[in-house]
């Protein structure tokens, strides 16, 4: 019996506003407020909504036999909850079903893993904090800011107790081996490793609404069809598709949610089993294990990370980012803190991007110059506020050991306090037993 | 084939981007094979490249029939003409001359420059073409800018082969929307009477078409290219200074939008230390700048150097880490393309032809001083962005060649004769 994982992304970032360099150290407000909220109502109006309506409609229609799973960032959630909290309703009744699966990740969908561990590891949690917060469920299976995965990346989610990693099923890593399989890691072999099968994914992301594609029109049959056809011995298909496929990329118009209402009951006919992937890692054996030196992810005809890191731009911009991370991390002011958030999210580095033009489509920019000028304008601006707080010329050492010193005097003062307060309670007491008794 | 071409300028002897961009162009068309090109000029100084087309001089052709020995030709114009050609074009005099001023070998004497009477010596450039087009066989007449129009249209009466026009630029653009009305009428008789016209742009196609009524079918734009450097340029030291140097490099006139440039640079001396701008050039509002740079208190980091020629403008670029070109309208902009083979990292204004086809440069509008300013301070401060657009840039102008501009011409020709 086969088992489909549908997956499900959301992620929008805070697009940042127009920068320029005179306002570094003037203004400390960086955010395209106007085009955040127009892009999460469009998307949430003609996508997301519609989607999760369909999803939950499935979960219901079929009784928990259709399952799937839904991977959303921080920063998503904290613009839906701004600017359209129904839908964080919506997927509270998702959660509710138990059908549906919430999958763990980086906050704000960003690069850390590639850059900084241990802001990786803060990052991740902060992320499962808030779905737990939310939908009351501990994510247990990890996917990482566009199924970015490598060995050194294995190691990491393994230690902080992941069951599973979900990454892209790359050619170049698989070689002859098939995508539908359980797998482990080599480098962390507690964890176990789902990837995707990217061809049967692209007919439905790219090829569902493409009249010149051969096997148009894709109907829900055909495609159970050839999920059924599978060899017999493999297990699980899994299928990662970002949630504005659905109404966004395919428009309602093109008959996708149809489609999607549709699979189960041909799935059904044909034996094929909707599961989330915790079901799937717990029910499936592990056929061998996988290396990834180099880390993979699934955009790009390379599948690799040159989207972000591709060229001298990005490695700049992503490097001044976190060689103040960890004094971001000492800081306690909140809003510092977000904005440390927000100038995280990989979309920043992706319109810088010079590739090719497929990155532009997305971008606010008008070229990656831009992108980059504004961006390392509005982290000059970040950087001065770290600076404030923490001034350059304390090393991060000696400004760790003096945090130190001032908590630890802030303990010691309070037990001394403690000990006054005691020992006059003591001498008080002592007074008034010493006072000889009035006749 | 054989291309009987009208021009003014020709290097090493230009005052702006025509004779370079004729240049590139006839010599890129040479290159792509089967081409016999006669480029006519108003008056050869006998030092330019020759083997890629034959050079007429316009100064050298006689209009009036003169008695003169092989010997005395030979003495008198022998190193920018051969004698047997100047025979040749005497036997095609077609009408009495002898009420215009000439010379002793019956030819009219040109400046080719832009001189007062220009009018006059763009009529005499006519006549003289009536002579060439008589002597010289063609398949196809082309010529460049509206100073050679007139000769253009002559030529194709007298032949009846088909005129192609190639616009470099247009009274709009060098007037900022004040045509001068004589200048209109000739630009727009050229362009009536051209079988098929060129435009270094798709701006200044829309301008051919929106603002002289011509039919967009016979407007095909071919951008231009550039010749690729001399390694004694490219390999030219800098100097090292501690400051970086934003330079703004061209005629200070209205339509390159020098106060745009002036505008921006105070904006960005306000933020930032250990960076200087030059304006390299003249013109009409260079004395209007200094007196703006003055006013906006930035004369201490602000310098003019007056008109720079030659190798003179590359060490300038050599020196130079940010070019800015912002100018109001330019038909292509042939500037910003050497500042990148250069290796210097350039912002061009929007409304510049050249940024149709250019990715790695920084493009604003020029009235964006904001953008402009913002561009300047990001490039010299941002080593990581100075370095891709320095490397890219070299790339990307490796791959913009004049043979490639010459292919589309030579089709645009074919195309013509065919009709």
């Amino acid at each position: 019996m086969k088992s489909i994982c549908f997956y499900f992304k959301i992620h929008q970032p805070f697009r940042l506003k127009r920068y320029r360099f005179f306002d570094i150290g003037n203004d400390h407000y960086y955010y395209d407020d106007f085009a955040n909220d127009e892009i999460i109502n469009r998307m949430a109006e003609i996508s997301y909504i519609p989607m999760a309506n369909t999803l939950l409609e499935m979960v219901n229609n079929y009784k928990g036999e259709f399952k799937c799973a839904v991977d959303i960032s921080g920063t998503a959630i904290e613009q839906l909850q701004l600017y359209v909290p129904e839908f964080i309703d919506t997927l509270k009744k998702l959660a509710d079903t138990k059908c549906v699966e919430f999958l763990s990740g980086t906050y704000a969908h960003s690069l850390a893993s590639l850059e900084d561990p241990e802001e990786f590891m803060r990052e991740v949690k902060m992320h499962d904090d808030m779905i737990h917060n939310l939908f009351g469920v501990r994510p247990k299976v990890f996917a990482n800011t566009e199924l970015i995965y490598d060995d050194d990346t294995a190691t990491l989610i393994s230690a902080m107790g992941y069951k599973a990693c979900l990454t892209e099923g790359a050619k170049h890593v698989l070689g002859w081996k098939s995508p539908n399989y359980v797998y482990t890691s080599a480098a962390a072999p507690q964890l176990k490793i789902l990837l995707t099968n990217s061809k049967l994914e692209r007919d439905i992301s790219r090829n569902f609404n493409n009249p010149e594609w051969a096997e148009y029109p894709l109907t829900a049959d055909k495609y159970m069809d050839w999920i059924a056809a599978l060899p017999e011995e493999e297990q699980v298909v899994n299928l990662y598709l970002s949630m504005d496929t659905f109404g966004g990329f395919n428009p309602a118009s093109s008959g996708i949610f149809d489609f999607m209402k549709a699979l189960p009951h041909f799935g059904k006919q044909r034996g094929l089993i909707f599961a989330t992937p915790s079901e799937v890692v717990k029910k499936l054996k592990p056929v061998g294990d996988i290396t990834v030196p180099f880390p993979i992810s699934d955009v790009g005809e390379s599948r690799d990370v040159s989207a972000w890191k591709g060229n001298d731009l990005q490695r700049e911009a992503l490097g001044k980012l976190y060689a103040v991370g960890e004094r971001v991390n000492l800081c306690s002011d909140r809003r510092l803190k977000l904005d440390w958030e927000y100038l995280q999210s990989s979309d920043h580095f992706y319109y810088m991007a010079t590739g090719n033009t497929a990155e532009a489509a997305f971008s606010p920019y008008d070229s990656p110059f831009s992108a980059f000028t504004n961006y390392m304008n509005v982290l000059a601006d970040f950087i001065v506020r770290v600076e404030e707080q923490f001034p350059e010329e304390i090393g991060n050492e000696e400004l760790n050991s003096l945090l130190l010193t001032i908590r630890n005097q802030a303990s010691e003062i309070n037990s001394l306090k403690k000990e006054v307060k005691t020992l006059r309670t003591n001498i008080s007491n002592a007074e008034t037993k010493a006072l000889p008794k009035k006749e | 084939m054989k291309a009987l071409m009208f021009g003014w300028e020709f290097p090493p002897h230009i005052l702006g981007g025509l004779g370079t961009a004729s240049y590139g162009l006839t010599k890129g068309m040479h290159n792509c094979g089967d081409m016999d090109i006669t480029f006519v000029i108003p008056k050869p100084w006998g030092d330019e490249e020759r083997g890629f087309a034959e050079i007429i001089g316009a100064s050298q052709t006689p209009v009036a029939w003169r008695d003169v020995s092989w010997d005395y030709v030979n003495q008198r114009i022998g190193k920018v003409m051969s004698p047997e050609l100047y025979f040749k074009l005497r036997d095609h005099i077609y009408s009495d001359f002898n009420y215009l001023h000439l010379n002793d070998l019956g030819c009219i004497e040109f400046s080719g420059k832009y001189p007062d009477n220009l009018l006059e010596e763009i009529n005499n450039y006519s006549i003289v073409a009536g002579v060439i087009a008589r002597t010289i066989p063609c398949d196809v007449i082309h010529s460049h800018d509206w100073l050679t129009y007139p000769a253009g249209i002559h030529a194709k009466n007298i032949t009846g082969k088909p005129l192609v026009i190639h616009v470099h630029a247009t009274d709009f653009d060098r007037s900022r929307g004040n045509v001068n009305p004589t200048v209109f009428a000739i630009e727009k008789d050229g362009m009536e009477n051209a079988d098929h016209i060129i435009t270094v742009s798709n701006l200044t196609r829309r301008t051919v078409i929106e603002k002289y009524g011509i039919n967009p079918d016979k407007v095909t734009t071919v951008h231009n290219a550039v010749i690729p450097l001399d390694d004694e340029l490219l390999n030219l030291p800098r100097i090292d200074t501690k400051d970086k140097v934003i330079t703004f490099l061209g005629r200070i006139t209205m339509q390159k939008g020098p106060e745009y440039f002036v505008e921006a640079a105070a904006k960005v001396l306000e933020k930032t230390k250990n960076v200087r701008f030059v304006m390299a050039g003249s013109g009409d509002m260079m004395d209007a700048m200094i007196k703006l740079v003055a006013k906006r208190g930035i004369a201490d980091k602000f310098h003019f150097t007056g008109f720079l020629k030659g190798k003179q403008v590359y060490e300038m670029l050599r020196n130079s880490d940010v070019y800015v070109m912002p100018s109001v309208s330019e038909p292509f902009g042939i500037s910003p393309l050497e500042a990148m083979e250069m290796g210097v990292p350039s912002i061009i204004s929007k409304q510049s032809g050249c940024a149709e086809i250019l990715d790695n440069v920084i493009k604003t509008d020029y009235w964006d001083i904001d953008a402009m300013a913002d561009a300047m301070h990001s490039i010299v401060t941002n080593p990581a962005l100075h370095n891709t657009l320095r490397d890219r840039g070299i790339e990307e102008i490796h791959g913009i060649t004049w043979e490639k501009a010459g292919q589309k011409v030579i089709d645009i020709y074919k195309k013509v004769i065919n009709k």
